[in-house]
């Protein structure tokens, strides 16, 4: 069962205004497997939420040129017309938005912005009353009693908001959901809790999902798949154990993963990446690590790497196309 | 030896609509001098108001705080004015704790020009210069305001300014939370090898386990205003003794797929109110081993092993 849910091929978004170009998406190419999870990682400003964002097309239409292919169940989504889309935001493709704090509708309950999406997709011709007992059915799902659903967002923690914002997206039972940083404004033990629920919830809904976050240990525990993104770009793709593991990874992989601290190796120092990402309205011409890559070579100045691939392992780096197809 | 920092029973209480919020309900903490001791703890649990509290920036509501020795309770505005040039703070949010209309220059200077450091403009601005390159921020941002420089650079004028008075101890109130992997590390390297290179003692605020573990020597686990666990870094890690430590150590992803199906256990629930708080262990409605005896009256904070302190009777 491979069969794929999501495509994306050469992805390029571009955010132009008066005074400038930002560079923000530079043609990416991604895969998702029905039922599958796919992490996304990178630090800020690496396109990670862009790139969800262009999936819904939720980008700003005169500021953000988007170029490229996005097939979703065989259709390409940037084809579409907007009444079209609608159908397919919040009912096929949901989304998890970053900070629960701020992406709930502070004046209205949080009954009434579960239901919303439910009454606007409602192919199944639900009654009222049938569409209350699903919003209380969500919220139980999500582990909030059902009689907290005529509160107000204030009212609740934010590991409760995030559950709220959570039980939105599944609302409809979508096919893919797209979390952007689903815990990075929890507590750890909140963010365990969410994530074993996103966890279990997914296995029971088989549910897609493009999970975006900069933490390599949620990515460990969730994702099998992983694109590692830089200033824009893919520059590592693979299985979650071809990224976890093996010898060969892009050297931007590598200070991600030196940056972090280890708790089962005991080491004095960090070693981080050196430097900053690159302004993404001057990007450097050759390999965009270049500047910061321990490894660098005269060659990655100027000519942007091709990847070298090794099964479903794709690195983007000059480094091993020496030795690899080419 | 002895603590350069030490407090006995401290407590902050603040007044609120219904009662009183126990933000800090008791706390006994000690850091000798040139060491770590990291602080976490959830949100919530009054690990920044500790902070704050030790520094006197809240008036703790009650115990007393010892700094070298002295009860810096007892201290009037003027000698505590003294005493703060020692003891600094480096704020969370490098994007909210520094003025939007002074020059990176001028934030740095400001803590020595209202201490009268120096006396003439020229050598504070050496010392802005020297402070810079200490911290690593290249001279050429001087003149540069801060929404010109990213999280990383701004944290780095925080930790400057921190510094501009030669201060023995500093309350660092998560200084890496709102920076990205790569730079969180290299501000953690600056910290430690500020510590190597001044002998400075630090107090390590943190929601970040993996960040503690990295870089304190000791660790106290805080709960609801209260300190549940306090133990040697690696002796924490190893092995922890109050159920919500276990929780919290076991909650952490780990980047390492082997450990993907390791199991987690997830704690039920949430923080509750600090609010008028009732006596018993406060950890006692998510607790899988709580009994009636652990709602009925406090736990003590009890050393179990030399260095080792929990607040759990079940603990040995």
């Amino acid at each position: 069962m491979s069969e794929k849910l999501l495509e994306i091929h050469d992805l390029e978004v571009i955010y132009k205004t008066g005074l400038e170009t930002v560079y923000a998406v530079n043609k990416i190419n991604l895969s998702l497997e029905k039922g599958k999870t796919l992490g996304l990682v990178g630090e800020t400003g690496a396109g990670k939420t862009t790139t969800a964002l262009a999936i819904l097309a939720l980008l700003p239409e005169r500021t953000a040129h988007v170029k490229g292919e996005i097939i979703f169940d065989g259709q390409d989504l940037l084809q579409l017309k907007e009444y079209e889309l609608r159908e397919i935001r919040g009912e096929k493709i949901s989304m998890i938005f970053q900070d629960p704090m701020s992406s709930l509708n502070p004046i209205l309950t949080v009954g009434s912005q579960i239901s919303e999406a439910l009454t606007l997709h409602n192919d199944q011709n639900r009654s009222k009353e049938e569409i209350e007992a699903r919003v209380e059915e969500v919220l139980e799902m999500v582990g909030i009693p059902a009689f907290r659903k005529k509160d107000y967002p204030h009212q609740f923690s934010g590991g409760m908001k995030q559950r709220v914002v959570i039980a939105i997206a599944l609302a409809c039972e979508p096919e893919l959901l797209i979390a952007d940083e689903p815990t990075t404004a929890l507590d750890v033990t909140i963010q365990a809790q969410v994530l074993a629920m996103m966890n279990e919830l997914r296995e029971r809904l088989q549910t897609s999902m493009i999970m975006i976050t900069h933490d390599l240990g949620i990515v460990a525990q969730t994702c099998d798949d992983v694109a590692v993104m830089y200033a824009g770009e893919i520059i590592e793709y693979g299985s979650a154990a071809d990224i976890f593991t093996g010898d060969k990874h892009h050297p931007y992989t590598v200070g991600l993963f030196g940056s972090i601290p280890n708790l089962e190796v005991d080491s004095p120092r960090l070693s981080p990446i050196e430097g900053l990402m690159p302004d993404p309205t001057d990007l450097p011409k050759g390999c965009k690590f270049s500047p910061r890559c321990p490894q660098c070579m005269d060659i990655c100045r100027e000519v942007p790497p091709a990847d070298y691939v090794n099964g479903g392992h794709r690195i983007c780096c000059h480094l091993y196309n020496k030795e690899g197809t080419k | 030896m002895s603590a350069l920092l030490e407090t006995k029973d401290l407590k902050k209480y603040f007044k609120v609509s219904n009662g009183y919020l126990h933000a800090v309900d008791g706390v006994n903490i000690a850091i000798d001098e040139g060491k770590t001791l990291g602080v976490v703890g959830e949100s919530g649990c009054g690990k920044s108001t500790l902070g704050r509290a030790v520094l006197r920036l809240h008036e703790p509501t009650g115990g007393e705080v010892y700094y070298k020795g002295q009860n810096i309770m007892t201290y009037d505005k003027v000698r505590m004015r003294e005493l703060r040039r020692e003891m600094q703070i480096i704020f969370q949010d490098p994007y909210s704790s520094i003025n939007p209309r002074m020059s990176v220059q001028e934030i740095i200077a400001e803590p020595i020009i209202i201490n009268k450091m120096f006396k003439t403009r020229a050598e504070v601005f050496d010392r802005v210069a020297e402070l810079m390159d200490t911290v690593g921020l290249a001279e050429r941002l001087s003149g540069a305001y801060p929404h010109e420089l990213d999280g990383g650079r701004r944290q780095r004028i925080g930790v400057a300014r921190a510094l501009s008075l030669n201060p023995k101890f500093i309350v660092c109130d998560e200084p890496v939370s709102a920076l990205d992997v790569s730079i969180q590390a290299q501000i953690l390297n600056l910290l430690m090898d500020l510590q190597d290179e001044f002998g400075l003692t630090y107090m390590f605020i943190t929601h970040d386990l993996s960040v503690v573990k990295h870089i304190s020597t000791e660790i106290a686990v805080m709960y609801l205003g209260m300190c549940i666990e306090r133990a040697p870094s690696k002796e924490l890690f190893k092995d922890p003794k109050h159920p919500y430590t276990k929780a919290l150590l076991s909650a952490i992803p780990i980047p390492n797929i082997e450990m993907r199906n390791k199991k987690i256990e997830v704690i039920k629930g949430e923080v509750t109110s600090p609010v008028n708080p009732k006596p018993g262990c406060r950890f006692a409605p998510r607790c899988p081993n709580a009994t009636e005896a652990c709602t009925a009256q406090t736990p003590e904070f009890r050393e179990i092993s030399p260095g080792h302190y929990c607040a759990c009777p079940f603990a040995q």
